[in-house]
């Protein structure tokens, strides 16, 4: 479904992937400076590689040979950045509806009380962000990224701003819905009790590089490199 | 009381004196234009034919400088916010330049330029444009000293937005343009007003390079400084009574925007401190 071969440069780090996954979730972890969040950035078009090729579905997104590169906002690709990344002023409801301003507002208007219910949002939907906990922020912003339909969800350390309570009931929240995606999400996390309940599989990145892939629990069962052997030794 | 004692007194007493010695300096001639004008004098003042007709122009040249402002400014700020490198520094350097540069020395400069012997002059001509000593000539003057004052304050504020808001609307399918006016002008919204409110009241007060390049000239090319300038000579209660009109202005404008306007003009460190 998501086939990516990307060759990247961000001042004297290099980022060199080569990976297809398939539909769900695809936990991406490795230590800091390993280049997770500018993997993220590159499927997303923030970052133009130097040089390979992105298929999703069979679009596409970018081909340096053919000098191909869709904008970000051709992509179709649902990206929420670790703060949830809500306009602030805007409600929950127009934050949900941001991204559909093409659809007529009747269509625009079911579509966004959908999403809302779908992720138990409803009764947040005249509240600002600034009135909303950190898991109820999450929440909305997921809803925001699967109310446009994408191809593809980026969330960039979704549980990383939540206080121990909300990380765990939003952790199962994610994990389940997640598991109904019938779109890749690439998950960047750093924890391994989130990579054991999200659940799918796993890419660990060293040093921009792809050190070791797998599903969760098969790398939990037998961790290759020092930092996945360090990393489940954490839970 | 002891020598010790008298000294430590005195060190604590000394900056104190001096800041009110200057406080004092600065609010006693405003003090002495508002006790001096009575209600009846200023209102007789701005019945005179040279008052109205500078308040309407300037009304309508500082409201044209400001649109053209906010055109062109908006646009500037935000590629100055965006552009990293060392030309767009130096951009942003320049375009400070009127902020320091003497006003008569901007109108002469505005004049070499713009004026029938000036750099353009030849095909302004040509073109059947004449611009010195006309009231757009005053809209040039004060789009020339004020612009820098928006476009730093948009700048700063757009320049403060969080990257990844811009990144999320992109990815929600917004192009650049609706990412710009529906998440960073709504953000950005109080920087862009003050700049604004600083902007127009710069161009109020413009004096020096309007009367170098547009003159002084009633009814087409005296502002409200320039009139009370004039007034000076024959009506002083005109220009005290206009003058009233634009300290009542100001004070209107510092209390709209002041603390948020000394945030901006204090630069980026002020604003981190505040």
């Amino acid at each position: 479904m998501l086939d990516a071969r990307l060759e990247l440069r961000r001042g004297s780090f290099r980022l060199s992937v080569d990976f297809s996954v398939g539909t769900g979730p695809v936990l991406v972890t490795g230590p800091n400076g390993a280049g997770k969040t500018t993997l993220l950035l590159g499927v997303l078009g923030a970052v133009r590689p130097t040089s390979g090729r992105l298929v999703l579905f069979g679009e596409v997104l970018f081909d340096s040979a053919a000098h191909v590169s869709l904008p970000v906002e051709e992509r179709h690709v649902a990206y929420v950045p670790q703060d949830s990344g809500l306009f602030p002023h805007l409600s929950v409801r127009d934050n949900v509806g941001f991204g559909l301003f093409r659809l007529a507002p009747d269509a625009r208007a079911a579509r966004v009380e959908a999403a809302l219910a779908q992720l138990g949002a409803t009764a947040l939907a005249e509240r600002r962000p600034s009135n909303l906990s950190g898991g109820e922020r999450q929440r909305v912003a997921l809803a925001r990224a699967l109310a446009m339909k994408p191809r593809a969800l980026l969330l960039d350390e979704p549980l990383a701003s939540l206080d121990a309570p909300s990380r765990v009931r939003f952790r199962d929240f994610l994990a389940e819905h997640l598991r109904r995606l019938d779109v890749p999400a690439l998950v960047v996390t750093h924890e391994p009790e989130d990579a054991r309940v999200l659940g799918g599989e796993m890419l660990v990145l060293e040093a921009g590089h792809v050190a070791e892939r797998g599903h969760v629990e098969a790398l939990r069962e037998s961790p290759v490199s020092a930092f996945s052997r360090a990393f489940w030794a954490q839970s | 009381m002891s020598r010790r004692s008298f000294q430590r007194s005195l060190s604590a007493a000394l900056p104190l004196f001096a800041a009110g010695l200057l406080l004092a300096f600065l609010v006693v001639p405003v003090v002495a234009l508002v006790l001096s004008t009575g209600l009846s004098e200023a209102l007789s003042g701005l019945s005179n034919p040279l008052a109205i007709s500078a308040l309407g122009l300037s009304l309508l040249t500082t409201t044209c400088s400001l649109l053209v402002v906010l055109l062109l400014g908006t646009s500037l700020a935000w590629q100055l916010a965006r552009r990293t490198g060392r030309g767009w520094r130096a951009v942003a350097t320049l375009v400070q330049l009127p902020i320091v540069i003497p006003p008569a020395v901007s109108g002469l400069a505005l004049l070499l330029a713009f004026g029938r012997r000036g750099l353009l002059g030849p095909w302004l001509e040509r073109a059947g444009i004449g611009l010195p000593f006309t009231t757009a000539a005053v809209v040039l003057a004060e789009v020339f000293v004020s612009a820098p004052f928006y476009v730093q304050a948009a700048a700063a504020s757009f320049r403060r937005l969080d990257p990844s808001l811009l990144l999320v609307a992109r990815s929600l399918g917004a192009g650049p343009a609706r990412t710009f006016f529906r998440v960073a002008v709504p953000l950005s919204l109080p920087g862009l007003t003050t700049g604004a409110a600083l902007s127009w009241s710069r161009a109020l007060g413009e004096f020096g390079a309007t009367l170098m390049f547009a003159g002084n000239l009633q009814g087409r090319t005296q502002t409200l400084p320039l009139a009370i300038y004039t007034a000076m000579e024959s009506d002083l209660g005109a220009a005290k009574a206009m003058s009233l009109v634009l300290v009542v202005v100001a004070f209107g404008l510092l209390l709209l925007v002041g603390r948020r306007a000394q945030s901006f003009l204090g630069g980026e460190g002020a604003r981190r401190a505040a």
